[in-house]
């Protein structure tokens, strides 16, 4: 049994005892214990069951590898599935919950699956779940779905903070074990900004587990020194808990750093991601220990080797009282000689080689422990646990010569170095026959923006298992110089570790094993994929490694196969006859480990989700009734409800109300652009269809802006305000857009033209005031001369209302009597207050955006993405008139030209009025007769605005059709959403006010 | 005529910094070229400040003129002098191809105070702090809209369009929370 | 995610705080031009792997427009220069020359 050791666990406090529960029992653990050492040290080897056949799953290895022991942290709004025990911090309170399995851990009915195993072979999805089609809807989707993902999904809504921040440095080292800490002292003390980043809570890796002893000291108190005096060092930043979860372009790199998940609801943000640009990258990540494949690997108490030893010396917890170590290389015998150490027994090393005579080997005979070379592991018996192992020749077919009873299994297949962060953006691999690795090439590093080479590994991830802190040294040198920097000239510490023999390269155990024996290998632990699965891949034809990834579902896990990767490929490269280099890795693709969805969101939740753009009247309207609907990124009331009122009811109100007597409407949001210069007039005659050059001063003028393919961009109302200036109103939402439209034209091609533009849309608070009573609420305010005779239809004037200072259009969206004033933004909410005191009077009611469309409607005006959408040009429109024939020259002018634009059968604008007086229903489509190549039916025109309009109590409606402008009288027919038809006739598309007397009074 | 309205009307937050929106505030933009016979004077007539280097602000009192870009100019100055300094420059830089704008009402300001004033904007632009100088002006975004910012007076001074002035208010506020500092 | 210099302003922008803007050096065809200089104006694209001349603007910035000279496969940065530049500049040319002999301006 897995226990907690009398004596020893650098890393806990045996005086604070933390109380935690797993699957509601109650457990106690000591501060600095991570939840699967204390697990361990409760005995509870059974932590979880596997994806596919529910086979029962014991923790594996000790830190962010870990494809085992996940499981559901925290619950309600602090729910979290898929945690690894083996990086979370025991706190006081922990609640885990075991995962994938039904109704109990003990007793889960999924492992029907394992028995059936030999039915679910690799690809068994794609193979089974194809026929018949009309199953995979009904039938197989809802199985799968149902049995997919392990955690459970948090169904409440998060009661954590997350936020992110922007990080800048010369040198980010990644890893802050001792070769991290070389670099980081070289590079702090040569004056570089330095950001040094651990994982996990404890500075120093794995030199300390393994007794390193450096420049002649206990790795421990070198580190200690080096940490003192990187902390003194005012450009050397240290953060702990912090993962570099992936390396991207021009030396960018996310951070994931865990604040909080240690103390929950401590008040601290959960996590901060932080958005890094760096100038290089040290990537000392360390190596990740690979497991062996031999029968049974998957049974609770089979783990990695150097877990093993983590958790006898950092944590004082033996797996097992009796442990068989099975190798392929010498540093496993450290994990030999910590547990002989501890007091524990080594009931033998199995090693595949057939000499091992290292000093590490040689020590461990020395101390009694029994050495069996040429061995391997036939199979591990036991269920839940392991019982004993059936020993074997590697040479042979697993015929069993012993049986060793134990109940734990420390497995060494060596080490591969972590690489994501140099492959993540292009780095290249090489393998390297002597360690049986893959390592970062560095004749081909992934690039930073000058060419140069972004990312240096380091220490054991460049490979360098034994000396990394010589590696760490030369390779942070290199860095400083390619950043210009110097290097104090010093010897690299002197890491004193045991000479090792090579390692054996071992990827089946034994090497000829059987089928049965192969088809109980375990290569991924979380996903059920073995041995026999990808040799089956192999032979049915997926030879890229790509493909077999996918097709077995190897290394597709929550861990991304970090165990898993080497050992599968390997096997396929053996199935296919081919080297490994060859058959290559699959990509490392970030996060390394996975990043919490609220640190990718950072601040952006809640009220700050996005930025939404209030008018200064907004209060007003809120305090009002308005309904507001999202027009770009600002929020307009899109009508003002009474109590006891529909939005439908309000809205005919207020139309009705504007056209009888007085409507205040916000129009704030409206674009307005002045462009002045001596070459502003030609240069508003590119950018509108019609004439602005010669709009006499003190007038209004209507125009179209198209772009080079001659479609339809924008609208709006162009007032000249002196010789050299023009003021240009764009629709709401266009307001930036149009703005950066100018810019690009003045900038890019007519740069030699004298035009200065500026966006002023938001320095003034509009108001729109509109109805027959509109001159009336003026006068009433006194101030400017606004009767029809000083201030004409199409005209300005600046003056002052109210002694409010405004600039006053008289334009009209409405059809109505309708004056647009503006006035400074900060005196909008009083000059908006102070229209509806004085408009009582006058009827006056606010109305909003849908009265507006109504009303535009009524009065057959266009509306930008309603009538437009990117694919209509003005002449679709009627809008003739407003092209100017003279003009060499508009953008869109040549774009109109092409043939297709120049049809005379395109669709065009009419009015339709429904024969019935019902309303049109939205994107309704005008079919005919027969069907095109595609078989579908053909169509002559669609509805773009349909509304129902209460000034004349009927349906109305703008769309496009064929030929549309000759066929006025006829009737056509419209669809319906649900079957059925809407008849109407075609009639002129404006409805209300046809000569325009109303406006212009 | 009513009091001018800043867009939060002086809206504050106490986090580990302090945050806070001031104005209303002066402001034109000017845009000429550099080198415009006549735009030292206008500007020196307008601010008491002298032309900027590029990316620098010029303080003078409450007047400050800032680098916006090759042919634009931040004018800042108390709310009521707007007015008379457009007319100035008018007058100073009559013939010359420029444009003078009153934006005063188009911009919110805000104040982020402390020591660690600094930590509350590294969160939300893509800046390295470390690296702005004393009179710099900084033009990016915060978070997801456009903010330009500088240091002055143990603190920072950001500015923004009037629109988001509430969205800009909680990030700044978000940002700030005790228990966040970096 | 890029960073680029801005040649006005002299801030190295990340991607976040710029707008792309697609091939540079286009030559426009307005009225009069014929359909495949109107066409290959439009819509012709190089899209090449290896040395690109692109358009972007400091949008969250200066809110000028400039050019950038880049390869799309290793996105290795050559320079960046004003946009108001027929072609590209020979400083430019020279540095793209002496890490890529192989290639010509087209």
């Amino acid at each position: 049994m897995s226990t907690r050791l009398k004596t020893g666990g650098r890393l806990i406090d045996r005086s604070a005892s933390v109380e935690f529960t797993f699957n509601g029992k109650r457990l106690r653990g000591c501060a600095g214990d991570t939840l699967a050492s204390a697990l361990l040290a409760n005995d509870q080897m059974l932590v979880g069951r596997s994806f596919k056949y529910h086979r029962p799953r014991g923790i594996v290895a000790s830190g962010a590898e870990e494809p085992n022991a996940l499981v559901n942290l925290g619950q309600g709004t602090r729910l979290e599935p898929n945690q690894r025990t083996t990086t979370t911090e025991l706190f006081d309170g922990l609640e885990a919950r075991s995962q994938n399995h039904w109704p109990s851990l003990e007793y889960d009915v999924g492992v029907l699956n394992n028995y059936a195993a030999r039915f679910l072979p690799g690809g068994f999805y794609y193979k089974t779940f194809i026929h018949p089609r009309a199953a995979w809807k009904h039938v197989f989707e809802p199985i799968i779905r149902h049995s997919a993902g392990l955690g459970s999904a948090p169904k409440d809504r998060d009661a954590d903070r997350y936020e992110q921040a922007y990080g800048f440095c010369d040198l980010l080292i990644v890893g802050g074990g001792v070769a991290g800490l070389q670099a980081a002292l070289v590079a702090g003390r040569a004056g570089a900004r330095v950001w040094l980043i651990e994982q996990t809570a404890h500075w120093g890796g794995r030199a300390p587990v393994d007794g390193d002893v450096i420049d002649g000291m206990a790795a421990e108190v070198w580190i200690e020194a080096a940490v003192t005096e990187l902390a003194a060092m005012d450009q050397v930043t240290l953060r702990l808990r912090c993962m570099a979860a992936g390396s991207y372009d021009h030396g960018y790199v996310l951070l994931d750093e865990k604040l909080a998940d240690h103390t929950p609801g401590d008040g601290r943000p959960k996590h901060r991601l932080w958005r890094m640009r760096v100038g290089k990258i040290i990537a000392a990540t360390g190596a990740i220990e690979r497991p062996l494949s031999f029968a049974g690997n998957d049974i609770p108490g089979v783990m990695l080797a150097g877990a093993v030893r983590d958790y006898a010396v950092n944590w004082a917890v033996s797996p097992g009282d009796r442990t068989v170590v099975v190798t392929n290389n010498d540093d496993a015998y450290r994990t030999a000689i910590a547990l002989h150490q501890a007091g524990l027994e080594v009931a033998a090393v199995i090693d595949a080689r057939s000499i091992a005579n290292g000093a590490l080997p040689e020590r461990a005979r020395a101390l009694g422990i029994r050495v069996e070379t040429g061995r391997a592991i036939a199979r591990v018996k036991g269920g839940k646990r392991v019982e004993a192992v059936e020993i074997c020749l590697q040479a042979g077919e697993g015929a069993a010569s012993t049986t060793l009873p134990c109940d734990a299994v420390a497995m060494s297949g060596g080490w591969s170095p972590v690489v994501h962060l140099w492959s993540h953006c292009g780095g290249k691999l090489i393998w390297d026959e002597a360690g049986a690795m893959f390592r970062p090439d560095p004749a081909r590093p992934p690039l930073h923006e000058d060419g140069s080479a972004m990312v240096m590994a380091a220490g054991a991830a460049n490979g360098a298992l034994r000396d990394a802190v010589a590696d760490a040294d030369a390779q942070v040198r290199i860095a400083l110089q390619a950043l210009g920097l110097k290097a104090k000239k010093a010897q690299a510490p002197v890491h004193d570790v045991p000479a090792e023999a090579p390692l054996e390269p071992v990827w089946i155990m034994p090497q000829g094993a059987s089928i049965a024996l192969r088809s109980k290998m375990w290569l991924d632990f979380q996903n059920d994929v073995k041995v026999s699965d990808v040799q089956l891949a192999a032979r049915e034809g997926y030879e890229s490694v790509e493909h077999t990834k996918r097709y077995t579902t190897l290394g597709m896990a929550t861990d991304q196969g970090k165990l898993s990767n080497i050992n599968g490929l390997a096997v396929l490269a053996d199935s296919l006859n081919a080297a490994i280099p060859q058959v290559g890795t699959t990509t490392f693709r970030p996060p390394y480990t996975p990043v919490p969805l609220g640190a990718l969101a950072g601040e952006a939740r809640g009220e700050i989700f996005q930025p939404l753009r209030k008018t200064p009247m907004h209060d007003w309207h809120q305090q009002n009734g308005a309904y507001f609907e999202p027009v770009g990124h600002w929020r307009r009331p899109y009508c003002f409800q009474r109590p006891g009122e529909t939005a439908e009811q309000a809205v005919h109100r207020e139309v009705k109300n504007t056209r009888e007597a007085l409507g205040l409407l916000d129009a704030s949001t409206l674009g307005k652009i002045i462009v002045k210069g001596p070459d502003a007039g030609r240069f508003l005659d590119m950018l509108y269809t019609n004439v602005m050059s010669n709009l006499p001063i003190g007038k209004c003028r209507y125009g179209l802006m198209c772009n080079e393919q001659g479609f339809l961009s924008d609208d709006g109302v162009v007032a000249r305000i002196d010789a050299d200036t023009w003021l240009c109103h764009t629709t709401s939402g266009g307001a930036d857009r149009i703005h950066a439209w100018m810019e690009d034209w003045l900038q890019c091609e007519w740069w030699d033209w004298q035009v200065y533009t500026a966006n002023v849309t938001e320095q003034y608070a509009q108001v729109a005031v509109v109805g027959p009573n509109a001159r009336k609420v003026l006068e009433s305010l006194g101030g400017m001369d606004v009767s029809k005779e000083a201030l004409p239809f199409m005209q300005w004037a600046d003056g002052t209302l109210g002694g409010f200072p405004c600039r006053v259009y008289r334009i009209s969206f409405s059809g109505e009597l309708s004056y647009e004033i503006a006035v400074p933004a900060s005196h909008g909410a009083a000059f908006w207050t102070l229209l509806h005191q004085a408009g009582a009077a006058f009827g006056a009611m606010p109305y909003g955006t849908e009265a507006l469309h109504v009303m535009r409607a009524e009065k057959g005006f266009i509306m930008i993405g309603d009538e437009t959408d990117g694919t209509i040009i003005p002449q679709d429109l009627g809008l003739d008139w407003a092209i100017s024939k003279k003009k060499a020259d508009y953008l869109g002018k040549r774009g109109q030209e092409r043939t297709f634009l120049a049809n005379p059968d395109r669709w065009k604008l009419v009015g339709f009025e429904t024969l019935d007086g019902s309303v049109v229903e939205d994107g309704a489509y005008i079919p005919e007769h027969g069907v095109n190549a595609n078989g579908q039916r053909r169509v002559q025109g669609r509805v773009t605005s349909t509304y129902q309009s209460p000034t004349l109590g009927r349906g109305i409606a703008m769309g496009l059709l064929r030929h549309g402008p000759q066929r006025m009288g006829e009737v056509v027919t419209f669809t319906k959403m649900n079957g059925g038809e809407t008849q109407a006739r075609v009639v002129n598309p404006v409805f209300y006010d046809k000569d325009g007397e109303k406006q212009n009074v | 005529m009513s009091d001018p309205v800043s867009a939060l009307s002086g809206a504050s937050y106490d986090g580990f910094a302090a945050v806070r929106e001031i104005g209303p505030l002066g402001m034109i933009t000017l845009r000429a070229k550099a080198g415009t016979p006549g735009l030292e004077a206008a500007v020196l007539a307008a601010t008491g400040c002298g032309l900027p280097e590029v990316r620098r602000i010029v303080r003078q009192g409450t007047r400050a003129v800032g680098w916006m870009s090759p042919d634009e100019l931040l004018l800042v100055l108390p709310y009521a002098d707007v007015a008379a300094a457009l007319a100035s420059i008018a007058g100073a830089l009559q013939g010359q191809h420029h444009l003078a704008v009153d934006v005063s009402d188009a911009r919110a300001v805000f104040r982020i105070e402390g020591a660690k004033a600094d930590q509350v904007l590294r969160k939300l632009s893509p800046v390295d702090f470390d690296q702005l100088e004393p009179g710099e002006l900084r033009r990016s975004r915060a978070a997801q809209v456009a903010a330009a910012f500088w240091a002055d007076d143990g603190g920072f001074t950001l500015v923004c369009f009037r629109s988001v002035a509430g969205y800009v208010m909680g990030l700044l506020s978000v940002s700030a929370r005790p228990g966040s500092e970096l | 995610m890029l960073i680029l210099d801005c040649p006005y302003c002299g801030v190295r922008a990340e991607e976040t705080e710029l707008t792309p803007g697609g091939e540079a050096h286009l030559k426009r065809f307005g009225p009069g031009s014929d359909d495949d200089d109107f066409e290959a104006y439009m819509f012709a694209r190089k899209n090449p792997k290896g040395v690109h001349f692109e358009r972007w603007r400091h949008a969250y910035g200066c809110g000028k427009w400039f050019l950038a000279a880049r390869c799309t496969a290793t996105l290795e940065v050559f320079g960046t220069y004003p946009a108001q530049t027929a072609e590209p500049p020979a400083d430019i040319v020279d540095k793209i020359r002496a890490r890529r002999p192989d290639w010509t301006l087209t």
